[in-house]
């Protein structure tokens, strides 16, 4: 064959070769198409960002075209949809902020404590149980969360405090933080769970009880990835809608006590998604105005978070 | 050089401190499983009591009514249904194919690693921004309404990056010598994917993609932010149904308006007639079991799968 | 070296340990003498780790472990594996040097004195002046005094070793136990640790276990050839690696076997 080619004086006296390069070719040809689809699907990932990025940024430049920023900034009333209309972000994220800091002083301690005791004390057996536990906890739906909170645990609550409103950031706030646990113990689980036998057995023999060697060597080793979880949970309670819409109420106010009604910056999307609100009109745009402050809040945290762990990488 | 040793009794005494804190340590860990465990069960009695009288077959065809008694959720989970099958449609051959292309295909450039950074950045992105992105460009940009097709679509966008980071596991098991056996027979790039790595990925895949739906039947927010109604008392269109209008089309319904079960349950639970109680119980009740058969056929499937491939 | 002046510090008597179903140590009977370097020889698999890690009850910390037998300790005899003893006061009394470095993410000064923090001792300037007397112990003072707060990860392995050194120096232990100490650091920082071993036999019992020959012939006062579980032969060093008694610790030392 290889003579054949050889003496060959132009390409027509190529022997069958040359229809399978052909083939190739037009292989080469649906193998690009393949690769430019699939390379599309990747970028659909970009253009959602991008999306996102426009859909609020075009909606809050007509926004703040009506409104001034320092008005938005520093306004202490949200009522955009009255005849004397106020503009102030601060009411909503002052809801937001009470609600996530009752969420995250409980589901911290309680999502760190079920994290070491899984890691450093539990055996197999305890741990079996306990995954399927915090699977669960984590896949119920958040509208169920709010049926929760509304329906039992305020009353609940009522009992203790009797002077408990029927909607409180107080009762949705800690079925949030409920929420929240298993995020933080699975995933400080693992943290944990990554630091080498060595670092424990040098501390053991040294004298110390398990929960010293836990507190004083592994939490710290693994803090880079106990961070990460603590600002996922951030972002979590930040971006919480449903829990907040149904048992905190949906009524701006600007408090910093969390045994009071109040609407939060997702919260008030949704109840203006749920009344009719003409496409173009200033109450349509402040649900954008919103939602680019919580995604700009978020932001800060993730990038605060990514900080974080680059200063306290796993030193071990 | 013993100078200032502690006495066995102060040895002792300094150990039996500490597994005392080490006992409490464990009693407090134990508690909080509990309190996460008591949280499960009292929700549970407590939809299936307070719901129990709705258990029956018209609470299921029943549409939704201001009499509680006769209120159902047809047009709630026929809705749900609806959308999960556009949210899969969507999500899944682009989910596939992005975690392909990112696992066989891309290269280690900027290009990839932007793509991969949005993927991440995505994930955390609250799911009521998702809505706000549907609202301006699925509602309104691109005109599809306040349908099921936007709908779907958003929460396609959703659940994306959970499907691709399976379809990236499940691939990346896939040991090296499979591809290059494959390619070592003169098989293309893409004919290794579609007869090799598709076909042993797909249990991974599917496990993905369930627990992807799973979340996505329960999303409320971005549902409500696109405008899903809270109150609607007949179906979408079924294809080729006589409708007031005549015969529906093929994909009428797609461009429907329509409900979901946790919108559903959100009217229920809101109102403050407590008759709803009723409803919003046996409602979430019904969601919470659809959501946790789902879960469990994707944890049923991961184990299965674990057991039968052997590289 | 005088065969005067040899008090036991500890002994096994008639140890046997099981790896659950599995019988690692059999039936072995060893003094341990004060003051003096007893290294452990024996190939792969042979126990060696397993008889070290035996003296810090390191082995109560995994499911499926037992024990038979005693290790008696003196000058008090009291046995160190009996289920009355707690695991934790054996480890306050028997340090140990780990193969492979393994700093806390701590500063260099709170690794010296986690160990004194563990016993109770927060007066600053005991802990100052233990820290400085455990580093010197353990060759590092010199190198480190000026910058004791920072994290110990920033040292170089060898140094990161004496550093573990010094810290199981910090709270006087009577038993030094040392499970390869050298095997993952370069010649250099090897030769520096087994002068250190020389030195501090003078304050403190040794016990290393090493797979190197000659390191054991340059360290160590008495030798134990270990295999398969057993301990075969015992000696002083210079008479086991002379004139070994046992054909099989002949065919190990000689390269024969193992």
């Amino acid at each position: 064959m290889n003579s054949q080619a050889m003496s060959a004086k132009n390409t027509n006296d190529l022997p069958v070769v040359s229809d399978r390069l052909a083939h190739n070719a037009m292989r080469n040809v649906s193998e690009r198409i393949i690769e430019g689809l699939l390379f599309a699907a990747a970028a659909v990932s970009v253009l959602t960002t991008i999306g996102i990025v426009y859909v609020l940024v075009s909606e809050s430049i007509q926004f703040f075209a009506n409104v001034p920023l320092v008005d938005f900034l520093t306004d202490t009333q949200w009522t955009p949809l009255f005849d004397d209309a106020h503009f102030g972000i601060m009411v909503l994220i002052s809801g937001t902020l009470v609600s996530s800091t009752v969420a995250l002083a409980l589901a911290v301690p309680m999502g760190t404590v079920i994290a070491i005791y899984l890691s450093e004390f539990a055996d197999s057996r305890v741990r079996e149980v306990a995954k399927p536990i915090l699977e669960l906890l984590g896949g119920i739906p958040t509208i169920v969360f709010g049926y929760f909170a509304l329906l039992m645990v305020t009353p609940l609550l009522q009992k203790v405090f009797p002077e408990l409103p029927g909607f409180s950031l107080l009762s949705a706030g800690l079925v949030m933080g409920i929420m929240i646990v298993p995020y933080i113990a699975s995933l400080s689980e693992d943290a944990m769970r990554a630091v080498p036998m060595s670092l424990r057995e040098g501390a053991y023999a040294m004298g110390a009880t398990r929960l010293h060697t836990a507190l004083t060597v592994v939490v710290p080793a693994a803090f880079s990835g106990l961070a990460a979880s603590y600002i996922l949970a951030i972002s979590r309670a930040v971006g919480e809608t449903m829990i907040l819409a149904v048992a905190a109420g949906m009524q701006p106010n600007l408090t910093w006590n969390p045994m009071e009604p109040a609407a939060t910056i997702t919260s008030y999307i949704v109840q203006v998604a749920l009344g009719d609100l003409p496409h173009g009109s200033i109450g349509y745009q402040t649900i954008f105005a919103a939602g680019l402050t919580l995604i700009l809040i978020t932001l800060m945290f993730n990038i605060l978070g990514q900080w974080l762990r680059r200063k306290f990488r796993e030193n071990y | 050089m013993q100078q200032n040793a502690l006495t066995t009794e102060q040895i002792r005494a300094l150990i039996a401190r500490g597994k005392l804190k080490d006992t409490l340590f464990k009693a407090l860990g134990v508690l909080f499983l509990a309190i996460g465990l008591a949280v499960i069960l009292l929700l549970v009695i407590d939809m299936v009591e307070k719901g129990s009288e709705r258990f029956t077959v018209d609470f299921f065809l029943n549409f939704a009514s201001r009499r509680a008694a006769q209120a159902g959720i047809l047009s709630a989970w026929v809705g749900s249904l609806l959308v999960m099958l556009v949210t899969a449609v969507a999500a899944v051959p682009i989910g596939v194919a992005a975690g392909l292309y990112l696992e066989e295909y891309a290269k280690r450039n900027w290009i990839t690693e932007i793509i991969e950074i949005n993927i991440t950045n995505l994930a955390a992105v609250p799911s009521i921004v998702y809505g706000l992105l549907a609202l301006g460009i699925f509602v309104y940009q691109f005109g599809f309404g306040q349908s099921i097709l936007s709908a779907g679509l958003t929460l396609a966008l959703l659940i994306l990056p959970i499907v691709i980071v399976s379809t990236r596991e499940a691939i990346r098991a896939i040991p090296a010598m499979i591809r290059e056996a494959s390619m070592g027979c003169g098989a293309t790039r893409w004919q290794t994917c579609r007869y090799h790595i598709i076909p042993y990925a797909m249990p991974g895949i599917l496990t993905g993609v369930i627990i992807g739906l799973a979340r996505a039947i329960g999303e409320t927010a971005p549902i409500i932010t696109i405008g899903a109604l809270t109150f609607i008392a007949f179906l979408p269109p079924a294809p080729f149904a006589e409708t007031g209008e005549g015969v529906a089309g093929l994909f009428d319904w797609v461009m429907s308006p329509f409900t979901v079960m946790p919108i559903q349950i959100f009217n229920w639970t809101s109102r403050p007639d407590p008759a709803f109680e009723v409803n919003a119980a046996a409602a979430g009740f019904v969601l919470m079991v659809m959501v946790l058969t789902m879960n469990g056929v994707a944890i049923w499937l991961r184990y299965k799968m674990r057991k039968n491939i052997k590289w | 070296m005088q065969n005067d002046n040899l008090t036991l510090k500890a002994e096994a008597r008639n140890l046997n340990f099981f790896y659950g179903d599995n019988k690692a140590l059999k039936g072995i009977n060893m003094p341990i003498y004060d003051k003096k370097v007893t290294a452990l020889i024996g190939p792969s698999g042979c126990g060696k780790s397993t008889y070290l890690r035996s003296f810090n009850r390191m082995h109560d910390l995994y499911p499926g472990n037992r024990y038979e037998g005693e290790i008696r300790f003196f000058p008090d005899n009291t046995n160190l594996l009996s289920p009355e003893v707690d695991p934790i006061e054996v480890r306050m009394r028997v340090g140990m040097v780990f193969q492979k470095p393994n700093p806390f993410p701590k500063s260099i000064y709170e690794n010296v004195a986690y160990g004194l923090r563990v016993r109770g001792e927060n007066n600053k300037r005991m802990l100052d002046d233990k820290v400085e007397y455990a580093l010197k112990g353990g060759a590092l003072w010199d190198e480190v005094k000026d910058r004791l707060h920072e994290l110990a990860s920033n040292l170089s392995g060898g140094q990161q070793q004496r550093l573990c050194i010094a810290r199981a120096l910090a709270t006087d232990p009577e038993l030094l136990l040392f499970d390869e100490p050298t095997s993952a650091l370069d010649p250099i920082a090897t030769g520096a640790i087994e002068e250190l071993v020389h030195e501090l036999k003078k304050r403190v019992t040794i016990l290393i276990v090493t797979h190197n020959m000659q390191q054991a012939a340059r360290v160590s006062d008495f030798t134990a050839y270990m295999y398969l579980g057993e301990l075969i032969e015992f000696g002083k060093t210079d008479e086991i690696f002379i004139k070994p008694q046992d054909k099989r610790t002949e065919d190990y030392i000689t390269g024969r076997m193992g």
